[in-house]
């Protein structure tokens, strides 16, 4: 009966074809809205982990996201040296600068100050040039990735900042000596490095400048322990990589209601999905409704009616699944090239399984609900 | 001494079905009493709503009588439990219907393999058998055909093989030559009697159509729920025998 049930359901192509787009259009609406929402959730923790070389982050308590920046006294670098258990400390700015490119467009940037002697918390990738470059007189390292949207030239220049170039932070010259390839991130201004030294002499309004203290634990050090001292010398509060990416996650998600909007757009194209996909199946189903009634009649018990539903449910899902699936991925490639948030791990594209898993059972259960009550008497009606 | 009478087919005493409750009930069938003999083809005929239909959903366990006695092949169908029922009407009835309700996206092969393949019977077996059948209805050229490339009077004919392919012991016929041409519907009766008769099979045929009359053993005329009266035809006046019998 089972091959009998597929030819039911393969035999009119067009309904055939329609059920499978309602589960492919649901697929790929619930794993895109979510790609993109966990794409914005990665890019908010880019900064950190292009940064995260050492096991802690030293920060004021109040610190709520990674470009948040509470200044610190520096003399919280040596505190933290003086540690048991701290293998090195070394310190960290960050702040958001303004700038001016050599035809007069104005941005803001995110300057990065490494420690002067490790370059310690450097981007993983260096593209043009040196990361030791950083020590040449004024230099600074761009993102190459993102240079040509982020450090474009708009007042008559018509081309982006590239590598030699010199332009001005804080009225203050510097040389682009090299560029990097970072994580793209949930922040638009464009992330430059520098020593710690040279960004304090391009950021000088202030008196304590220190944005954050990088610590590394010594090999065997416990962690809590070592957190807990760190804690008692400077009263400051220490992440680990982790904990800074989610603390930046929810901060940022929950602060601009991206999550609220993406969650929302993850149960509308859930409720859409369903609404569309257990909608044409019920329709097929009923549709079919004399048929199943003629089987009815002749002897098909409702337990093999179930199975034939099921098997015609389950085969439109997979498929509509594995289409929309591979839609909603292919789009996210052509989405991510151009710089937009997308990212699907596994749990995606299972979390959306599940879901069409969902829709499926409920478009069935109305389905089969319809078939249960059908009277075998219907089909003597003409 | 009175010659052995084989035990009916269908034995119906005092037979009634009520539908709906209190006020709104409706008495379909009113104390129907009917034996059907192994081997007879019997006509119900009447006016919309006098209970033809209703009566041949209990004969065939679709629907429950509510009063009386109601035996199909010895049983008696009340006593039966759902799944029961479902597995006995799988055995021992076959249905043609008037829009002869075949699954346009299956084959006349595939339609009428279906009540084989409903008693799990293997895909190969019930396709070499639903292709025997066919070819006894004179349909073995179209069997690759939906139902949709067949006229109506192939259509019928794949819906009574599906009807017989199982070997049921009585088949019940709703209108069955209803939605064809006069020459359609007299092949069509042809056929059914040729195919039931050698296995002494019961047809119960609900008909409007005065034109298969003569095809009947009895006809049984309902009004109200009631059989008002019951024409018997003799044996050789049925069409293979050239005195026929009018229609009432």
């Amino acid at each position: 009966m089972y091959v009998v049930a597929l030819k039911m359901l393969m035999g009119d192509r067009l309904k055939y074809y329609g059920l499978i787009a309602g589960i492919a259009f649901a697929a790929m609406l619930i794993s895109q809205q979510a790609s993109i929402l966990v794409g914005f959730t990665k890019q908010t923790g880019a900064f950190i982990r292009d940064t995260a070389q050492a096991d802690l982050w030293i920060m004021d308590p109040q610190v709520r996201f990674s470009q948040d920046r509470v200044p610190l006294r520096e003399t919280m670098v040596y505190l933290a040296r003086g540690t048991p258990g701290v293998a090195w400390a070394v310190p960290l700015f960050q702040g958001f600068l303004r700038a001016r490119m050599p035809d007069g467009t104005n941005f803001t940037l995110i300057l990065v100050g490494l420690d002067d002697a490790s370059l310690t918390g450097a981007p993983p990738q260096m593209v043009e040039g040196a990361l030791t470059d950083l020590r040449r007189d004024r230099g600074v390292i761009i993102d190459a990735g993102t240079s040509a949207r982020k450090l474009l030239m708009k007042n008559g220049g018509q081309r982006p900042m590239r590598v030699g170039d010199h332009f001005s932070i804080m009225d203050h010259d510097a040389h682009i000596v090299g560029s990097y390839r970072g994580r793209t991130s949930f922040f638009w201004e464009p992330v430059l490095y520098t020593t710690y030294t040279r960004a304090l002499s391009f950021d000088t309004h202030a008196r304590n400048m220190l944005s954050y203290v990088m610590v590394k634990l010594a090999p065997g050090a416990d962690l809590e322990t070592v957190r807990r001292a760190l804690q008692q010398r400077t009263g400051l509060a220490s992440r680990t990589n982790e904990e800074f990416v989610q603390i930046t996650a929810d901060y940022i998600l929950n602060e601009t209601g991206i999550l609220l909007n993406f969650g929302f757009a993850v149960l509308l194209g859930f409720a859409i999905g369903a609404l569309v996909a257990g909608q044409t199946f019920y329709n097929f189903t009923l549709d079919n409704l004399r048929h199943y009634g003629t089987l009815k009649a002749m002897g098909v018990s409702n337990v093999q009616l179930t199975g034939m539903v099921l098997l015609q449910v389950g085969v439109v899902a997979l498929l509509g699944y594995g289409i929309g699936i591979g839609l909603g991925a292919g789009l996210g490639l052509l989405m991510s090239v151009s710089g937009l948030a997308f990212s699907m791990p596994w749990q995606i594209p299972a979390v959306t399984l599940a879901a069409i898993g969902v829709v499926c059972v409920m478009a069935s259960w109305f389905s089969l609900r319809r078939v249960f009550a059908l009277e075998p008497a219907v089909v003597f009606k003409g | 001494m009175l010659p052995d009478r084989p035990p009916p087919v269908v034995h119906c005493l005092g037979l009634t079905k009520v539908f709906g409750t209190d006020d709104n009930r409706v008495h379909a069938l009113r104390g129907i009493d009917l034996d059907i003999l192994p081997g007879e083809l019997i006509m119900l005929v009447g006016p919309s709503g006098c209970g033809k239909t209703t009566l041949i959903s209990v004969m065939a366990g679709i629907l429950d009588g509510s009063d009386g006695i109601c035996q199909v092949l010895g049983e008696d169908l009340r006593h039966l439990d759902e799944s029961t029922r479902t597995r006995w009407r799988r055995d021992n009835i076959g249905f043609v219907f008037q829009a002869y309700n075949l699954i346009p996206t299956l084959t006349a092969t595939e339609n009428v393999a279906i009540p084989l393949l409903v008693r799990r019977e293997s895909r190969t077996r019930a396709l070499a058998a639903a292709r025997e059948m066919l070819d006894r209805v004179g349909l073995a050229h179209r069997a690759g055909a939906l139902p949709g490339q067949l006229s109506g009077g192939q259509q019928q004919r794949v819906a009574i093989a599906r009807a017989l392919v199982h070997q049921p012991r009585l088949v019940v016929c709703d209108e069955p030559t209803s939605a064809l041409d006069h020459d359609t519907g007299h092949q069509v009766m042809e056929l059914l009697r040729e195919v039931s008769a050698g296995a002494r099979r019961s047809l119960v045929v609900v008909t409007h159509d005065t034109r298969i009359f003569a095809f009947a053993d009895r006809i049984a005329h309902i009004d109200d729920g009631h059989i008002i009266d019951m024409v018997d035809n003799h044996p050789h006046s049925r069409p293979d025998h050239p005195v026929g019998v009018s229609a009432p």
